[in-house]
């Protein structure tokens, strides 16, 4: 299988194995991930994509039974060593969930947290910030009047949009984006898509989606994986259109999955 | 064919409805009686009621206030009265049959006496007395002089406060004189030999400076008992009643409708502020008050933070297990085990358990009398904080699983520790929660009596476990409860039918109490949802 391959991609992963107690949920994965562009997962459910997506930034250390081999580089340095700091790298590997998951907190309270649990107190550094992951986030003007209430009185997709505020408000150089517009509706699906293409200017986004008109819109390079496997890896507008594999095109014209 | 029958099956659903609606309605019904009665019992009693006079057949006349009417165990209608004056007639009420009432009257210039002993006088007014001089009518005179004169005996009393403040003080201090000596000599009499002389000394010094203010005392009192109110009773007999010992005149038949709510309001005051008389039937609830009050600050003190610590490991940091699951199960059945079962647990474990090893290490010079070795607020508080820490573990444990995983990966996704994403994140979602226990801990707590009763509430605690003297917190002393409280005057009193309001006044104030904690800490829980804007509970 032809590999795309980068210069200088942000994440190398090699032969990725990983399995929950004892079923292989991930068999001997390696990519390559390009530095500020969009990478999309897809494949049908139970495939691994989220496992795949959650190991980016070591999010599987929750689970009791995980277990994996194999190597993550991120910028060229192991990421499943025990000496490196799992805080720094989530913090350089950002997220962004299905379901949004504000804090009860206000607004504003929710898109400095990631400064406040690192201890930052100046107040003017804290109010920039705000400012510019909302401007970001593209929802500065829908909520600056109201940064003071609770996070909790916004929209569906206002939530996931300060979810994605609050991904960037620590400057990560990844943000992983977990099925994100699943639980919206069209227009509030389209908003954040336009937002994907713009946060591509200044970040890598890995994006794990079951939508694939979506991943055909918004993404640069498109993974397809199945049963654990990946099948086929390359430049989306050739796995859309020209797969080299029976199983992506199976799948991609909705055979199955 | 299920649809086939379709009108018998919405029929039969329509029962239903009937079935639970009526249940909710009988319950309803209960509560609300059973407050209903509280409170006409309760709100009733210190409204000042008329005196009435019945002229009986046979010449014999009798006042007081109508508390009563029924039919006779022997047929005919008969009524109870409130006579008072329990140190003429040896009782406070009596039943007469309404047959015998020839004529009833309420005649004017009647005065109740609320008097420090022998419950109230019911009678009228005649004049003063003082070392046999007597100014006196014959007809009844206004009550204008005599509250003049309680209220200077009154003024004469509180001159002599500051010497029995004085007093007291000379009280404690040969108390920590006689200790000082008992720790010296325990230590070694010989080695303090200098010392223990010099303790006796001031000793002695303490006591004959307490003798000369007991005796200044003493001649102040009984100059001011030198004068007397003279008072007949219906049948015109003669009382003459000091007047230090009077609290409060009433003129029950001349009272206008303000004068009858100043009445109410200074015997409401008067519960809610001053000490009980009369073997508690009478008088204030405040040590009783301020008991509950401090018995359950001191629960939450401990059982607060402990349920949530205990909760929070329970839910967040224990590895999800058959272990856990039993241990979630055990705690749960904790809640209902009988609370006499933990006033046992608390008198064997706290009081003779950790309070006889604490006498031992800490006041050994003052065994075989114990300090902590006996009941007191402390273990009474820390008995019932393990009574209400499974309802806090339980609630708080609640407010865990109320919070989506999400938030958690959410916040872990940032970069926060796990600590930091319990202290900034799920705390303080959950608060509403625990807030939610810590009302139901309060409100069990404040009820409970069984196991207070053996592990440091008493009928009349002499001083509160708070107050001026040093180290102003005694942990060890026994207190006053209103639950033990209705629980004594209803059903220890020797004067039962003086005692019933009471019970019931003691009720009321008790519920009210509970409610007036529940609900301070409701309106916090919502002042907190609203800033959350949480909808969880």
């Amino acid at each position: 299988m032809a590999m795309p391959t980068f210069q200088d991609p942000i994440l190398q992963i090699r032969n990725l194995k990983f399995f929950y107690g004892d079923s292989e949920v991930l068999k001997d994965i390696s990519l390559e991930v390009p530095r500020r562009m969009v990478t999309a997962f897809i494949g049908p459910s139970g495939c691994g994509k989220s496992t795949l997506l959650r190991c980016l930034n070591r999010m599987n250390d929750l689970v009791d039974t995980a277990r994996l081999t194999g190597s993550i580089l991120l910028d060229g340095q192991e990421i499943n060593q025990p000496e490196v700091d799992i805080i720094r790298l989530r913090r350089r590997v950002g997220m962004v969930f299905q379901q949004s998951n504000p804090f009860p907190k206000t607004i504003y309270e929710n898109v400095i947290y990631g400064l406040r649990i690192a201890g930052v107190k100046d107040r003017a550094l804290l109010d920039e910030t705000v400012e510019r992951s909302l401007k970001g986030a593209a929802l500065w003007d829908e909520v600056k009047d109201r940064l003071h209430q609770s996070a909790l009185g916004l929209s569906g997709g206002q939530m996931q949009r300060l979810c994605i505020a609050r991904a960037i408000a620590v400057n990560p150089e990844i943000i992983l984006m977990d099925e994100p517009c699943s639980a919206l509706d069209p227009i509030a699906t389209a908003r954040i898509e336009d937002l994907i293409l713009e946060l591509k200017e200044r970040y890598t986004v890995v994006i794990v989606t079951h939508n694939m008109q979506q991943a055909a819109r918004i993404s640069d390079y498109t993974a397809f994986l199945y049963l654990g496997e990946l099948i086929e890896y390359n430049v989306t507008k050739v796995i859309f259109t020209t797969p080299e594999k029976k199983q992506t095109e199976d799948y991609i014209t909705g055979r199955f999955g | 064919m299920a649809d086939s029958n379709p009108p018998r099956h919405a029929g039969r659903q329509e029962m239903m409805v009937w079935a639970a609606g009526s249940a909710l309605t009988v319950i309803l019904l209960c509560t609300l009686t059973l407050v209903m009665v509280v409170m006409a019992n309760g709100l009733g009693h210190f409204w000042p009621s008329p005196v009435e006079q019945l002229e009986l057949t046979g010449g014999e006349r009798v006042m007081g206030e109508v508390t009563d009417r029924n039919m006779s165990p022997d047929g005919g209608e008969r009524i109870q009265v409130k006579t008072a004056n329990r140190d003429l007639y040896g009782l406070d009420f009596r039943w007469i049959s309404q047959a015998q009432v020839t004529r009833q009257t309420r005649p004017e210039r009647v005065v109740l006496l609320e008097r420090k002993t022998h419950g109230n006088f019911i009678g009228t007014f005649h004049g003063f007395e003082e070392n046999g001089n007597r100014q006196h009518t014959q007809e009844p005179m206004a009550v204008e002089r005599l509250n003049e004169e309680i209220s200077k005996a009154r003024q004469g009393l509180a001159a002599l406060d500051p010497l029995r403040e004085d007093m007291m003080v000379l009280t404690r201090e040969t108390e920590r004189l006689t200790r000082r000596a008992a720790k010296l000599r325990y230590q070694g009499a010989e080695r303090n030999q200098a010392e223990l002389i010099r303790l006796a000394q001031e000793e002695a010094l303490t006591r004959t400076r307490f003798d000369q203010l007991n005796h200044q005392f003493a001649e102040g009192m009984t100059r001011l008992e030198q004068r007397h109110a003279i008072l007949a009773d219906a049948m015109g007999r003669e009382v003459l009643l000091p007047l230090t010992q009077v609290v409060r005149v009433v003129t029950p038949n001349d009272l206008s409708w303000f004068g009858r709510v100043g009445v109410y309001a200074s015997r409401w005051w008067e519960l809610l502020s001053a000490n009980p008389r009369e073997s508690n039937t009478e008088g204030g609830l405040f040590p009783a008050m301020f008991g509950t009050v401090m018995m359950v600050f001191l629960m939450s003190l401990v059982s607060l933070p402990l349920g949530v610590v205990a909760a929070v490991y329970l839910s967040e940091y224990a590895r999800q297990g058959m272990l856990v699951r039993l241990v979630r199960v055990a705690v749960y059945n904790l809640a209902g085990v009988p609370s006499i079962v933990y006033g046992v647990f608390g008198l064997g474990f706290f009081v003779y358990g950790v309070g006889g090893v604490m006498d031992q290490v800490f006041f050994p010079e003052r065994l075989p009398t114990p300090t902590f070795g006996t009941g007191g607020i402390l273990w009474a508080s820390l008995t019932l904080a393990l009574l209400t820490v499974p309802v806090v573990i339980v609630s708080t444990e609640e407010g865990f699983a109320s919070i989506p995983k999400g938030v958690r990966e959410g916040s872990i996704s940032l970069g926060a520790t796990r600590f930091q994403t319990l202290t900034r994140v799920l705390l303080p979602a959950a608060t509403p929660g625990i807030i939610t226990g810590f009302v139901l801990a309060m409100a069990r707590a404040a009820g409970e009596v069984a196991p207070l009763m053996i592990t440091g509430v008493v009928k009349m605690a002499p001083s509160l476990p708070l107050d001026g003297t040093f180290p102003f917190v005694h942990l060890d002393r026994k207190f006053m409860h209103l639950g033990f409280h209705i629980f004594d005057v209803g059903f220890q009193s020797p004067n039962v039918e003086a005692a019933k309001p009471m019970v019931f006044v003691t009720t009321l104030l008790l519920l009210g109490m509970v409610l007036l904690l529940s609900l301070t800490a409701i309106v916090l829980r919502n002042r907190m949802r609203r800033r959350y804007g949480s909808s969880t509970f």
